[in-house]
């Protein structure tokens, strides 16, 4: 019942975001769909971190999805942006469930070392491997949509993509955590042994967490791909990850949706001290992010009022 | 956690943002009338600023100044860019390529400018390149060294008014064999990236032919931004060498020289840099004397005289109390470029403001004098230009207080630079085919 009514909601969302679309200028629809596409690599990070885990190296999967999209016109034949956002996601998933049962045996600072290593080892591959551009990176093909060649139009057209499937997955993510395995995770978060001892498997949950991480890192990453059209080691440097974490704090845990909302804000900010104070704007970002702090410390989700909570009515 | 629609107060602070960022636009876009505006991008912080990114940046600004005031001397004396004033939008290079896609795009989309010149990391001119093409803007890239960028793919709106990187370690090879000097080992230090490694191998590659008995000691690829060469400067002490290659740049070199004199590591041998005149006015004599090195270009202490060197040094140094390097000769040639592309093209068209596509005609296979001597477009199908450069050794002029460059000896752009269509590691290792020196 609550999933088909936020289904509608949802539905009434991207229509809508849709629409503003048409009228917003190209540079806006270009910032929106990138921020909605690191928003979905956070909305990874606050998967994660609400079932019991914590990560500086959500990069990793990010770049794994971006250059998995780079990559599939030229290995697979297929330029579809669909359904090279699929491939990148898929791709960073299986990287993900890969290395989620070595790290589900760990919790607090040693997972997020453990992460933060595995995407700096990465870094190191990537700006060495000269197939693959070294540090300087390589170009990525523009991609059609559906069939269709978007190049006339391609703002508009990667930003009802990313919409569509930002919205698609933050419905998802809702759905999950209310879900009993959503709910499990937030148990493991809050005492591992006695999810054991009850006869559930808490490092069987960390590592769905861990693998829904990796999916909607790597979903960001392929989008991020495709909208800059190009590709580069810094993807997964831990100063993109550190970005990630970033804007998870920012946006608070209170609302999911409120990682798109931190995320634009931060791009918005970002963008406009850069031109404004060029030689300063690294000082302007960051006395905005304190601000922030000091004055939302439950970040920009505590704005609008909190969700209902389950069974508050029961 | 559920997914709700948005609420008011949600609706409001987006719209407002929204409202705030259209009237930025807005008053951004106001005055375009009569005005011709010009993105320039370079490094204004981290590791890459001091002693590269603002210098390029001091010339752009001089260039503005100057060039509106219609006191450059001929053929530049034509007031701003063809009589429209110029405006300049300064953005920072700092941040990697994904960054610098994203402020490309608002320069153009967003501030409406007409043209934009910039770029000094290779990585970032690879990044922002498919995107003037895409969105048919006119980009001028000044600095970066990568010939990748137009032997990889080709473009109609983009440009670069320098020489690729090829030339600086061809030239430098070529001044070690002219000037006799002995080469049984050579040591190498690069930075682990691309830069780094193209030049190492262009470099080992000129070597081979020219000094096909020398023998490679030590081949360091320290991280770029490393900072700290304690280790390396043991292994290179460690393996005494005729000579001791290095493309290392800005912030890199200065550590890597300070480090290593302080431990004697360049009493034996001979430095040879590819790319090290910025870094002289800030290190003076810790360089040591008989260095050998190159600029990209006859630029600062290897440039030669010339009314418009002259009266560029002159202006440059009265405006930063410092004489230009590289980068700021870079950047000028660029703003020269451009300028005289624009006025041609309004003077086909018939005076009005010339659209992105009419300045890239009339850029493409152009030629023009330079504070560095002459740039002409002719490679990449016009697109990517050549220019002679030059060799020196360092001498410390204590009275003055500055570095002078000694036994300069000049190449001209046919001697170091690859035919057209010719990838560069090519026509290096097929033995410079095709190459004119005197």
């Amino acid at each position: 019942m609550r999933a088909k009514h936020s289904f509608l909601l949802a539905l009434v969302a991207t229509i809508g975001l849709l629409g503003v679309g048409l009228m917003l200028p190209a540079w806006l629809l270009f910032l929106v769909t990138l921020a909605a596409a690191n928003g979905l690599a956070v909305l990874g990070i606050v998967v994660l971190t609400r079932g019991g885990g914590a990560t500086f190296g959500q990069g990793m999967f990010f770049a794994f999805g971006a250059y998995a999209a780079a990559f599939t016109p030229s290995l697979l034949g297929i330029n579809d942006a669909l359904l090279r956002t699929l491939i990148g996601t898929l791709v960073a998933g299986f990287f993900g469930a890969l290395i989620a049962p070595l790290l589900v045996r760990y919790r607090g600072i040693f997972f997020a070392m453990l992460t933060l290593a595995l995407s700096m080892v990465l870094f190191g591959l990537l700006s060495k491997a000269t197939s693959l551009g070294g540090s300087d990176g390589i170009t990525v093909l523009t991609p059609t949509l559906l069939g269709k060649d978007i190049s006339g139009n391609i703002e508009y057209a990667l930003y009802s993509l990313t919409v569509a499937i930002a919205v698609l997955l933050g419905w998802s993510v809702s759905v999950y955590s209310q879900s009993a395995a959503g709910l499990m995770a937030i148990a493991v978060r809050a005492n591992p042994l006695r999810v054991e001892y009850l006869g559930a498997s808490a490092r069987r949950s960390l590592g769905i967490s861990f693998i829904l991480c990796a999916l909607l890192g790597g979903a960001g990453g392929a989008i991020v791909a495709q909208t800059l059209g190009h590709v580069e080691p810094n993807l997964t440097n831990w100063t993109t990850s550190g970005e990630f974490v970033f804007v998870a704090v920012l946006a608070g845990y209170k609302r999911l949706s409120a990682v798109f909302v931190a995320s634009l804000l931060l791009e918005i900010v970002r963008s406009f001290s850069n031109l404004y104070f060029p030689h300063t704007w690294q000082l302007a970002l960051g006395a905005f992010l304190l601000l922030v702090i000091t004055f939302r410390p439950d970040g920009i989700g505590s704005f609008w009022p909190s969700p209902i909570k389950p069974k508050a009515k029961a | 956690m559920t997914f709700h629609l948005p609420s008011n107060k949600f609706i409001r602070v987006c719209t407002s943002s929204i409202v705030i960022a259209a009237a930025l636009t807005a008053a951004g876009t106001a005055q375009a009338e009569e005005t011709f505006k010009l993105g320039v991008v370079t490094f204004l912080s981290g590791p890459a600023a001091e002693s590269f990114g603002v210098p390029a940046a001091n010339a752009a600004k001089l260039m503005v100044e100057q060039f509106n005031k219609g006191n450059a001397p001929a053929p530049y004396n034509k007031p701003g860019f063809g009589g429209m004033k110029i405006e300049m939008v300064l953005v920072d290079e700092n941040g990697g390529g994904i960054k610098q896609v994203q402020e490309l795009r608002n320069l153009y989309q967003r501030e409406n400018v007409d043209a934009v010149i910039g770029y000094i990391s290779s990585g970032d001119c690879l990044a922002v390149a498919p995107v003037a093409e895409e969105l048919k803007k006119f980009l001028n890239l000044f600095d970066c060294g990568s010939p990748r960028i137009f032997e990889e793919s080709s473009f109609k709106y983009v440009f670069r008014s320098a020489s690729h990187a090829a030339m600086d370690n061809v030239s430098l090879a070529l001044y070690l064999k002219a000037h006799n000097v002995k080469v049984e080992t050579m040591n190498l230090i690069n930075q682990d990236y691309a830069w780094g490694q193209d030049s190492r191998s262009d470099f080992v590659a000129s070597m081979g032919l020219l000094y096909p008995k020398a023998n490679i000691g030590a081949d360091l690829l320290p991280k770029f931004g490393a900072g700290q060469y304690g280790t390396e400067v043991s292994v290179l002490s460690g393996k005494p060498a005729s000579i001791t290659y290095s493309s290392l740049w800005g912030g890199d070199l200065q550590s890597f020289l300070l480090q290593g004199s302080a431990r004697g590591l360049f009493k034996d041998t001979t430095l040879a840099l590819s790319a090290a005149d910025h870094v002289l006015p800030g290190l003076l004599n810790k360089v040591p004397d008989g260095t050998i090195l190159g600029a990209r270009g006859a630029y600062g202490i290897l440039s030669a005289k010339s009314p418009l060197n002259d009266w560029f040094q002159a202006g440059y140094l009265s405006a930063n109390k410092v004489l230009p390097v590289q980068a700021s000769y870079r950047m000028t040639q660029g703003f020269m470029g451009v300028k005289l592309a624009v006025e041609s093209a309004m003077a086909k068209n018939g005076g009005k403001k010339p659209t992105p596509e009419q300045i890239a005609d009339a850029m493409r296979n152009s030629s023009f004098d330079s504070p560095g001597g002459k740039i002409a477009m002719s490679l990449s199908g016009g697109q990517q230009a050549v220019q002679g450069t030059a060799i020196g050794r360092t001498k410390y002029d204590a009275v003055a207080k500055v570095v002078r460059a000694v036994d300069v000896q000049t190449f001209s752009p046919e001697c170091v630079n690859p035919p057209n269509n010719m990838k560069s590691i090519d026509w290096i290792k097929a033995g410079f085919p095709g190459a004119k020196c005197q």
